[in-house]
């Protein structure tokens, strides 16, 4: 997931297997910053592979959820490094590592606002603000699961504030809602969680992600169909690599 | 991202994500629970709790630290009123550290009850105090 600011700045949410494919769109680029949610590994999978980590002309920030016993770069380092991967941290040229406490930064004309979201481990949601324009980044969240009467409370509901008004939401939709009755606490969404979390915060676009490895592309269908036929008036864009959205 | 004027960031109106946690265990557990934010506003006790406390929460509902003075009648164990800055609950929202004792208290229902009660702050990724939490054991017999 890649998002361009409207100072030309590149921001990369996170970090799976697609990011590589990314890599050719920093050429030229003397900075890019990665926002990690988590470290799950399908969510940092893709970072060594990540070619401007090795090219000395850029400058890599890479931001990720606070931890209370080791840094991100201590985190990190334990997949960046043998036998995991020859190259060590220590090696990689010019990096920096950010790590994100929940609050509010910003990266050149981008607000980045950060909080904890409901996922098994500290994982961090964020919320894009430039130029008028907002994205909210919940790629693996189980809104359903802090909350006895979801979605009745914003109050107590996970992720709530940052997605609240949202031009484009980018959400975990990883589950059927027979899958989720087998899934609860695995912390990701069923589809009708993912549509009550959208009317609750009045987001204006749902973008599906983080679909399950197991649903292929004619479940997909099947599931965006289902999706938009319930979808009142939100529109929703299928998730899948390629897509690109313009606010 | 190309547009017009910037997006003001919306006040928050979402708890933690600790709290919303925690509240979601406590709502499970047979343990009387009670749950504060960080300026000292009650903003959950679970259904054991209100047993002990005599009155439901959904009817008492959040309130403000300022209320709470007084509501409830709090004594030590040989009946003599306890200063605030003795209440385990007082402790860990003003000095940030968890507290125990036995007490005596009042409940809604007129009731006096002997309970124990620990205290603990509540802090959160990025040493953020969030808040207070406190467990109550009735004393039987």
């Amino acid at each position: 997931m890649e998002v361009v600011a409207s100072s030309g700045r590149h921001l990369f949410l996170d970090a799976g297997s697609g990011i590589r494919t990314l890599s050719e769109d920093a050429s030229g680029l003397d900075r890019v910053d990665v926002l990690l949610t988590h470290l799950h590994m399908d969510h940092i999978l893709g970072l060594p592979f990540f070619t401007p980590l090795l090219d000395p002309v850029i400058d890599v920030h890479i931001w990720g959820p606070i931890s209370t016993t080791k840094t991100l770069q201590e985190r990190l380092s334990r997949y960046l490094s043998p036998p995991l991967f020859p190259v060590r941290v220590r090696d990689l040229p010019s990096v920096t590592f950010h790590d994100v406490p929940p609050g509010v930064f910003e990266i050149d004309s981008v607000r980045v606002i950060a909080d904890l979201v409901c996922h098994p481990g500290p994982t961090l949601g964020y919320r894009l603000e430039d130029s008028g324009s907002s994205i909210t980044y919940l790629p693996d969240h189980e809104p359903a699961l802090c909350s006895n009467d979801f979605p009745g409370d914003p109050e107590w509901t996970s992720g709530h504030d940052l997605a609240k008004g949202a031009d484009l939401l980018i959400h975990d939709s990883q589950y059927t809602d027979q899958e989720y009755e087998q899934r609860v606490g695995w912390g990701h969404s069923s589809y009708t969680h993912l549509l009550e979390f959208a009317r609750q915060t009045g987001v204006k676009t749902l973008s599906t992600y983080h679909h399950d490895p197991t649903h292929t592309d004619l479940i997909l269908d099947g599931t965006h169909d289902w999706l938009r036929e319930r979808a009142n008036g939100l529109e929703i864009i299928a998730g899948k690599p390629g897509v690109v959205i313009e606010l | 991202m190309q547009g017009g004027a910037a997006t003001l960031y919306l006040p928050p109106m979402q708890q933690p994500l600790e709290l919303i946690l925690l509240r979601q265990l406590a709502s499970y557990l047979t343990i009387p629970m009670w749950m504060m934010d960080d300026s000292g506003d009650l903003i959950f006790y679970n259904e054991p709790a209100e047993g002990l406390l005599g009155v439901q929460f959904d009817d008492a509902g959040p309130i403000r630290a300022e209320q709470l003075i007084g509501m409830w009648q709090v004594t030590d164990l040989g009946g003599e009123v306890i200063p605030d800055a003795e209440f385990p609950v007082v402790a860990a929202l003003t000095k940030q550290t968890p507290m125990h004792r036995a007490l005596r208290f009042q409940g809604m229902d007129g009731a006096w009850r002997e309970v124990e009660v620990t205290a603990i702050p509540i802090e959160g990724q990025g040493n953020r105090f969030l808040g207070v939490l406190a467990t109550f054991w009735e004393v039987q017999g």
